[in-house]
């Protein structure tokens, strides 16, 4: 459960999060959508605590993300926007490393990683160096790495760029079992078609504000005869200043 | 379960071990390059030292005929008069060219001058900027002002005047450098090259903490880890002592046998590098490790990217030498004040290790613990920066 209330943040002159909140409940997918530079990026930063809010707070697992961050960073896993890898190891290293600085031992690390390999279908470059890896492998890698130690919450910040269609699919099949497994998603994303078809809630974030949010399928009643897209785009164009 | 320190310092050995830029700087730029160099450039410089002391000389002379009796006094001073070229012109010109580093002009008007007492010229055509030839020059020099010595006592003689009257001084010269000593001006500049190994064997590490994670965008889901960033850095900053303390191991080792092929024993030298002396040496070298990672870390995270860190560093490589070449210059020596200075104190303490004096090991433990405590200081500066929201770029 991700709890966000009144976020605020700034960067000098910039305000990137004006008063954001919404809930994220566990076993759901929560969408944040929101056309470019509209927040989403900074509002997952501040909830993987690599930011501290200006305003307002935030809860996840019942850990306050101020007061607690290691706390909440045991009860996360995260892929950010763009994720890097460590060229000189292999794709295990990389996730082995993560994997023991959240305090895993070696057996059921070895037994976990082997899990995953087969979970993202990583068989072919699970042993080899991560230097070269196109987009899609490094996401992969990075998004295991970021499932390492069975995170109950997951934020992730666009993880279908750059993967391809084939890649997209087993991402979104992923998502939803882990979701049926009970986990707690945020997923973020600027296409709507994506997020519609996967997620069970959406939150719709233009310049730093909520413009709109509910399920899909409320959204869609809201928009009553036009199509989800141009919802989007009326809400985005109403919050813009 | 290990401690996040020890699973990030272990990481980084590894990872920076697969990395040939920072193998190649750590475990082969500076211990092979620097002692080859040193080594090298001593050798050529004692080999031109030592030949131009000992060997006879051989002066192109024009006119030698003039002066039957200067070119016989030369030769028992070891200078050979040999035949030189046809004008002073064409003298000129060899030594312009370097050809010869100098001529000796006899002009026909020297006998008669001489016979009839007044001053007998000679020319020396020499190139002053030509340093090689310096030390000849001076010696071809000193032996004609010996011949006008000798003329002119033999003069006053004639008129029975005492020689003496025409030299109210004699000045002797003692030397009482020790052969070790002496040794000691040339080896000075070692301590130099074993710091600037040492922190060439850390400079990538240090860049690749900061600019180089935010670089490649594996900065931000590290900071997501259950780990402090105070832990995170730490165990860095161990990664980068151990390499930098494996490049001082492997430098002073190369010294030691670099310095076999110096030919310090013809000049009565001697330059103990012993392995106990290496070992002296890696005790006394390595508390600076810290500081130097500390503070390479420190300025490598003000920059945006590896290679503005990479530009800023080489001006930090620089900045051990800044006590080194003072001290040089005011040609200090060891004492307890100068111990609280990091660098300074090592080159002091390397200096009288190299000269086989007693290592004061009270001074040691000072110069050690405050180079201990400033790179402390300059970790604890490390660290907060790496707090900063600003250190994700």
């Amino acid at each position: 459960m991700i709890k966000v209330a009144e976020l605020v943040k700034r960067f000098g002159a910039v305000t990137a999060l004006d008063g954001i909140s919404f809930e994220a409940r566990d076993a759901r997918i929560t969408g944040l959508l929101g056309p470019n530079g509209a927040g989403k990026s900074t509002c997952l930063r501040v909830l993987y605590t690599v930011l501290k809010p200006d305003q307002g707070s935030a809860h996840i697992g019942g850990h306050d993300i101020v007061e607690a961050p290691l706390a909440v960073r045991r009860e996360i896993g995260v892929l950010p926007h763009s994720a890097g890898l460590y060229p000189h190891l292999t794709s295990r290293e990389n996730i082995a490393y993560y994997g023991q600085l959240h305090g895993l031992e070696l057996g059921p690390l070895q037994q976990r990683i082997n899990e995953l390999t087969k979970l993202l279908d990583l068989q072919d470059i699970i042993d080899r160096r991560s230097k070269g890896f196109s987009q899609g492998q490094r996401t992969k890698v990075a998004l295991a790495r970021a499932l390492v130690h069975s995170p109950r919450h997951l934020l992730l910040d666009e993880p279908s760029n750059g993967l391809d269609v084939m890649a997209t699919r087993s991402l979104r099949r992923l998502l939803g079992r882990l979701r049926d497994e009970g986990h707690c998603i945020i997923f973020s994303s600027h296409v709507m078609g994506e997020v519609a078809s996967l997620c069970d809630d959406l939150v719709i974030i233009a310049a730093g504000r909520i413009a709109l949010e509910g399920t899909p399928a409320d959204l869609i009643a809201q928009a009553s005869g036009s199509d989800l897209e141009a919802l989007f785009i009326d809400a985005v164009t109403a919050a813009t200043p | 379960m290990r401690s996040p320190i020890s699973i990030v310092l272990g990481k980084e050995i590894v990872d920076n071990f697969r990395d040939k830029r920072t193998l190649f700087s750590a475990l082969v730029f500076g211990p092979l390059f620097g002692p080859l160099l040193f080594a090298t450039l001593i050798s050529v410089m004692l080999n031109q030292a030592i030949e131009r002391m000992d060997e006879s000389l051989e002066l192109p002379v024009i006119g030698a005929e003039h002066a039957p009796n200067l070119i016989q006094f030369l030769a028992q001073q070891d200078i050979d008069a040999k035949p030189g070229p046809g004008s002073t012109e064409e003298a000129r010109a060899w030594v312009t060219e370097g050809r010869e580093d100098m001529v000796l002009v006899i002009p026909p008007g020297y006998a008669t001058a001489v016979n009839e007492g007044n001053p007998g010229r000679l020319v020396l055509v020499v190139d002053q900027s030509n340093n090689r030839a310096g030390r000849t020059v001076s010696r071809v020099r000193g032996v004609l002002r010996g011949y006008s010595d000798k003329l002119a006592s033999l003069r006053a003689a004639a008129r029975g005047i005492h020689p003496f009257v025409f030299r109210p001084l004699t000045l002797d010269t003692e030397d009482v450098s020790t052969p070790t000593g002496r040794s000691v001006l040339i080896l000075g500049m070692m301590t130099y090259f074993l710091l600037f190994s040492m922190l060439m064997g850390g400079m990538y590490l240090a860049i690749d903490t900061t600019a180089g994670e935010r670089e490649r965008n594996s900065l931000e889901p590290l900071l997501t880890l259950p780990v402090s960033r105070g832990q995170l850095l730490v165990g860095k900053l161990g990664a980068t002592v151990f390499y930098m303390l494996v490049s001082l191991a492997l430098t002073l080792t190369a010294f030691a046998i670099a310095i076999q092929f110096v030919p310090l024993e013809r000049l009565g030298m001697t330059a103990s590098l012993t392995p106990a002396v290496v070992v002296q040496g890696l005790l006394i070298l390595a508390p600076f490790a810290l500081l130097g990672a500390a503070l390479m870390t420190v300025v490598a995270s003000f920059t945006n990217s590896y290679k503005e860190a990479q530009s800023y560093l080489t001006v930090v490589l620089l900045v051990p030498t800044l006590p080194i070449i003072f001290a040089s210059l005011l040609q200090v020596k060891t004492s307890l004040a100068l111990m609280w200075i990091p660098s300074l104190s090592q080159h002091l303490l390397m200096t009288n290790l190299i000269k086989a004096e007693p290592v004061q090991w009270s001074y040691w433990a000072v110069a050690s613990v405050s180079t201990l405590v400033l790179g402390g200081l300059t970790a604890w500066l490390a660290v907060w920066l790496y707090r900063r929201e600003r250190i994700l770029g």
